[in-house]
Formats: C-alpha cells, structure tokens, sequence
C-alpha cells in the first residue's frame, strides 16, 4: 500500500483504505472516492495537487489528502 | 388542483441553469433562503394548461448535509416534499452524477432524470441507452442536450407525465434485512412516518447522520427507536467493521451495475479537455499561461469599456449643466448638478468596466479554466495558508470587492472563507485606481506605471502576508484540503454567460450604487452647508469659501490623526469620504483644491499646492489601499461571515494602513 500523492503519472491504482476523519470521508465519498475504486493518475508533478481520472471524471486533490488515500498499483 | 411544484437538482457544472431558464424563461425571480444568504431561485411555466413552479436548488454532489448548500437541498426535498424532482445528471459523467440520484430516491422523492450533455458523452466515446437507464433506476429518464435546446419539449412533457407518480423504493440488498427492521420500529411513531420517509430515516440513523439523529431525538418514541437502533448496529457490527463505509460500498455497486447497464458501449478517446489540460496544467507552463490570461482579462475589460465609461462621463456632465441652468434656485440647482447627477454619474461610470470583467470572467468560469486555475494555483495559495479556491475571488477582487467577497461561497470550509473574505480588500479595485493615477501624475511624472503597478503588487503582496499571519494565529491549522472536479472544457454558451454576468453586475448596482450614490450626495450636502448655514454652490469651486463648510470642520479634527504622515486636512477629509467609497475621493480633493473633477486637473493643483511631498504622497496612495474597503465591501462582508468580522477587518485594515504609511514615510525620509 502505498499514499496516491506518490504515484507516477499514468499509474493506475485501486483504493485501499483511506485514513482521517469522518468528514474527509465524507467528501471522499460523494465524490467518488472510496475504497474500491481504481483511478488513473493524470498529473502528479510532486509538488502541489494531483489531477486523477475516477471512471469519467477529473479531479483535482490537494496533496495532503493524496497523501491520506492509500492504494494498490495494478 | 393547483400549482405543481418542481424541484431542480444536480451536480455543479451539469447545465442546471440553462434547463432552468430555459423552463421558465423571464418568468423568474431570485431570493434568498430564509435565514441564510444562499440565492435562491424560482420560476414559473405553463404547459397544456398545468402550471408549474419551478425551484433551483443548489448544485450539489451529495445529500449529506456537510454543506450549507447540501442542507437547503436536502431540507427543502425532504421538509417541502416537491411534486417531482428533476435530477440532472451529465451524460459524460454518468457514474458519478448516479450518486446523488440514489440518496434522492434513498429519500423516496419522485425524480425524473435529465441525461443533460449526451453530445460531450458521444464526444468522449459513449454511447448511453436512456431507456436501459430508466429501466435500471425505475425512473423516467429524457435525453437531453440543454445547451443547443434539445430535449426541452421532451422534459416538459415528462414532468407532465411523472407528476403523482409512487417512486418505487430503493433496495441495498446487503442491508435490506435490517433497514426493514429499523423501519418496523420507526413506524412506532406515526407522525414521524408520516411526515418522513421511514426507510430514509433508517438508513440515515445506520449512517449516523447528525441530524436524522436530532430528528428522532423529538420523537415521542426516541427511547424505543434508539434502542433499536443500538440493537441493529450490534448485529451489524459483526458482519462489518466500518458500517459507513458498507453502506457506501453498497452504493457504488449499485452505482456501478446501473452504469454498466446503462453504457452500452464506449472507445478510449484522447479528448479535446485532455489535450487543452496537458498545457493548462503543465508543471512549468501553468502559472505564466494563468498570468497571461489574467492580464489578457483585464486588457480587455478596461480597453474595450474605456470608450462607454466616456460616454458616460461626457453625457452625465452635459445632463448636470444642461438642467442646472434651467433651475433658477440656486440651491435645488445644485443639489441637482453637483448632488444627484453627479452621483448617478459616478456610480454608472463604473459599469462598464465591472460589466466587462464579470463577462470575462463568467466566460472563463463556463469554458472550464477557472477550475484549473484554482489547481495551478493551489501550490503557492497554500503556501500562504490559503485555499486553492481562493485564488479565484482574490482575483476577480480587482473588479470588484462586493461580489469577489461573495463568491467566496465555493469555499466550502468556514476558516478558508473568513480568511479570504479577510483579505479581499486588499485586492485593489478599480475605483481605487483614479487615486493612483492623480498622485503618480503629480509627484511621479514619467515612472506612473510603475508605481501604479507597486500599488497593485503591495495589496497583493499584503494580502499573502496577511493570510499567512491570520493562518498562524487566528486559523490555526492548515487550510482545508484541496478537491474539485476539474470539468470538460465547454463551448461558451453565451447565453448562461451573459445571464451569469448580469447577476454580478446588477449585484454590484444594486450594493455598490446606492451606497456610493448617498455618498456622493452627502459630500455636497457637507460642502455647500457650514456652521453658518448654506454657503451657496460656489462653495464646491471656491477654497476660500469652501474652508467655512462643515467638510473644513471635519477635516480639521481628523488632520491630528494624519500629522504624523504629513497631510493637511484637506487629504483628512478626502480619505474620511474615502470609506463611503474610493470614487469619492479624487472628486473630493477636487473640490477642496477647487478645481473639479478632472483628473488630471486635480493632479496639477495637487502637484502645485505644497501639501504632499514624493514620500507622503506614496503613503497616502498606499493608505487608500489599505485602509477600510468602501462601506458596500463592508455590507457584502457582514452579509457572508457577520458582524464580528467586519469590525475585526474594519481594525485591522487600519492598523496597517496606519503602519504602512508610516513606514514610507520615514523610510522615505530616511533616504531622502
């Protein structure tokens, strides 16, 4: 397992566990982020937020949240 | 029967707005939530002799509740319980859109799904079935692409069709044994199962919701339903650890067998978006392309609204002279040329410019940049203890503070907000710039622009610091974390753009312009009257007269304050104006050195009255910066974080307007 923020870019990847609290949770969720779900790592330039595909969407996280969702390099 | 009313809900970025007005047309008016000042927008139409009331809730992912925009959602479909609620999704996004499609019907509304945007689905490479989806959700579905009119007919019929439809309920097979358990116990209390959906509560009360919980605690039957509750939990607890993530597990099978139901076929395309993104978002390419295109937006905005902002300048001074010298009164015929007019005038010479930027920016926010913006951004706004989504009412600050400080609302986190509605002041707005330009004139012949620009990169750089400070001491902690979808660049569609650029500029008439209009009238009113009574409007060309007005008087109490920078009182009185609104003060040193006002005019008496100095010019240029935005920015601020926080900004701003003028001034002398 490893933090998402340090993936290469166009790694793909499935969520394993995502550590903090409810409310970061919360907002992980209803964004399409859970456990479970693969994404693809379109930008990571290892300094400021990242840009990943989940199925159709782009989005973009902070890298200290990147840091707290970890996952599973397919 | 009467009216049926319609909600309209959905993902931010979906088309919600142009199904809206393309329902309602000019049948519609804005308002606000009761208790909050969240817009709220409502619409009326006709169709086969219904009628219908349509309600646009705001663009959200989800019903959680985490959200002020969240809870309004959510309560109104559950509190008012609309006739039907039409959930639009867009087609290019299905899997995620299906999210808050599941907790609606989780709430057991009637919705009617729009698949808006099936062009930029097709654009991506897929191809959705509608009818496989409505079979799959056991809602209607319509097709739709709302952008180019398409479907509109189809959607009005349909919300004909759905109205008094039963929605069938949801079903999460893995819970679907407890969930009816917790319902049995629920239905104990009949008024709670009436005025809720039992399930809904179930599941909510399972999720831990706060408040479903709170609901329950009024029920006569709280003991009996907690225990219950508790009982479930155990049971459930066995089976999974984290029963708020199952339930959301739960979900997302669903979500992932109705799309896969749903897209009957797909192709990996590179899309347009890709391939714009791959620039935008470059690691090196991004913030100068960002700059370029700020600069860009504010090249435009004041090249192509300077000739309108003649115009108006020219025509409200030809109207002022030309009724002025019908009047005989003296007085009336002042209050009419000087006062009202004049006030009209300064406000509306503002208008083009603002109109201008918001269109810019509007048409920046619709094509997909802004979000990216906010991304290339986010790197050095943390750095400073802000949010990546700041960077956008920071900068839309230099159009306008008033609706830049509203538009914080993107930031969902309260410490993020208040600090960026803090700041924004110091972002220098456009009636702040005649100051510049009538003191660099003056005192800096040949190097205006450059000061000029120090001025705008002294807020910028005090606003970074202040954020920075703030974040340390008051907001302790780091800013909130960072995720928006970064959405498929758009085609412009004017019309939402256009509807989306009124909205701000008439905020701005609607705020600013009154406000800045009483100003103005007020500043003659003191002019012309003194301890002696009316002194006649000569009194706003005649120093000598002048000195005898209730201005001089003020301006003579305040100048002790100002010694310590050098300025007389006439720059007192300037800035004491100042805080009604920037425009006021060129105008007001106009008067004061009786030359009117025109800029440039204004700059020579001021270059050749001995009064400032290079180094208490500067300062005073930079005090107009700094110190209390205009009492319209202060209003916006009251309306979006309180009291408390406009007077904490009202002190702060001038405690350092105070100090950085202080500052110049003895460096100033220093070096001198």
């Amino acid at each position: 397992m490893t933090p998402l923020s340090f993936l290469n870019e166009g790694t793909r990847a499935r969520i394993t566990r995502v550590t903090g609290g409810r409310s970061v949770l919360a907002k992980l969720m209803a964004i399409g982020l859970v456990p479970g779900s693969e994404l693809k790592v379109i930008r990571n330039q290892m300094a400021g937020p990242l840009i990943v595909a989940v199925g159709d969407t782009q989005l973009a996280l902070g890298r200290g949240l990147a840091m707290k969702i970890l996952v599973e390099v397919e | 029967m009467g009216e049926a009313v319609i909600a309209l809900i959905g993902n931010p970025n979906v088309g919600k707005t142009t199904i809206f007005n393309a329902l309602t047309g000019l049948k519609q008016h804005v308002g606000n939530w009761p208790g909050v000042t969240v817009e709220k927008k409502e619409g009326e139409f006709e169709y086969l002799g219904g009628k219908f009331h349509v309600i646009d809730l705001p663009g959200v992912y989800a019903l959680t509740a985490y959200s002020l925009d969240e809870k309004i959602a959510r309560d109104f479909i559950v509190r008012e319980k609309p006739d039907l609620v039409v959930d639009i999704i867009d087609a290019s996004n299905l899997q995620r859109n299906l999210y808050l499609t599941l907790q609606l019907l989780e709430i057991g509304a009637n919705v009617l799904v729009v698949l808006n945007k099936m062009d930029l689905a097709e654009e991506k490479g897929i191809k959705i079935d509608p009818k496989e989806l409505e079979r799959a959700l056991g809602v209607p579905v319509v097709p739709m692409v709302a952008s180019k009119g398409k479907g509109i007919e189809e959607l009005k019929k349909a919300i004909t069709e759905s109205l008094g439809r039963k929605p069938k309920p949801l079903r999460y097979p893995n819970f679907e044994p407890y969930i009816e358990r917790l319902v049995r116990v629920i239905r104990l209390d009949k008024r709670l199962s009436e005025e809720y959906n039992p399930r809904w509560l179930a599941i909510k009360l399972l999720e831990g919701d706060k408040d479903v919980k709170g609901v329950i605690e009024g029920s006569s039957e709280r003991d009996e339903i907690m225990r219950g509750l508790i009982d479930i939990k155990k049971d459930l607890q066995r089976k999974y650890e984290d029963l708020e993530l199952a339930l959301a597990d739960e979900r997302y099978a669903l979500i992932t067998q109705t799309a896969e139901r749903a897209i009957v076929a797909r192709e990996e395309r590179m899309t347009f978006s890709e391939m714009l993104d791959e620039v935008f978002t470059h690691k090196y390419l991004g913030i100068p392309i960002f700059i370029g295109i700020m600069w860009a937006t504010f090249k435009f905005t004041f090249d192509v609204s300077a000739p309108f902002s003649d115009i108006i300048n020219w025509f409200f001074g030809w109207l002022g002279d030309a009724l002025g010298s019908h009047i005989a009164n003296d007085a009336l015929a002042s209050l009419l040329r000087d006062g009202i007019i004049a006030g009209l005038g300064s406000v509306l010479v503002f208008l083009p410019p603002i109109a201008f930027l918001f269109l810019a920016f509007s048409w920046l926010e619709d094509s997909g940049y802004m979000a990216r913006a906010a991304f290339v951004m986010d790197r050095v706004m943390h750095r400073f203890g802000l949010h990546g989504k700041s960077v956008i009412p920071m900068i839309m600050g230099f159009g306008c503070n008033v609706p830049a400080i509203m538009a914080t609302r993107t930031l969902e986190d309260e410490k993020d907000r208040i600090l960026t509605i803090l700041v924004n002041p110091l972002m220098s707005c456009p009636a702040r710039l005649p100051i510049y330009s009538v003191f660099a004139g003056a005192f800096f012949t040949g190097k205006e622009g450059a000061v000029i620009t120090s001025m705008y990169l002294l807020g910028i750089g005090l606003a970074l610091v202040i954020a920075w400070l703030f974040r340390k001491v008051i907001f302790k902690g780091e800013p909130s974390y960072f995720i928006m979808e970064l959405p498929p660049y758009n085609r412009p569609n004017w019309r939402g753009i256009l509807g989306a650029a009124w909205a701000r500029t008439e905020k701005f008439l609607r705020k600013a312009g009154t406000v800045i209009f009483a100003g103005v009238v007020i500043v003659w009113l003191l002019s012309v009257t003194g301890p002696s009574g009316y002194l006649g409007s000569e009194a706003l060309e005649n120093g000598e007269l002048l000195a005898k007005s209730w201005v001089a008087a003020l301006g003579h109490a305040l100048q002790p304050l100002f010694s310590p920078m050098g300025w007389d009182w006439k720059a007192a009185v300037a800035l004491f104006f100042g805080f009604i609104a920037k425009e006021i003060v060129v105008g007001t040193l106009g008067v004061l050195y009786g030359v009117g006002e025109e800029e440039t005019a204004v700059s020579h008496a001021i270059a050749a009255s001995g009064a400032f100095t290079p180094e208490t010019a500067y300062a005073f240029m930079a005090f107009s910066l700094i110190y209390v935005p205009c009492v319209a920015a202060l209003a916006a601020i009251k309306g979006e974080a309180g009291w408390k926080w406009t007077l904490f900004a009202l002190v702060y701003e001038l405690i350092l307007a105070y100090l950085v003028a202080l500052a110049i001034v003895g460096i100033g002398g220093a070096l001198a």
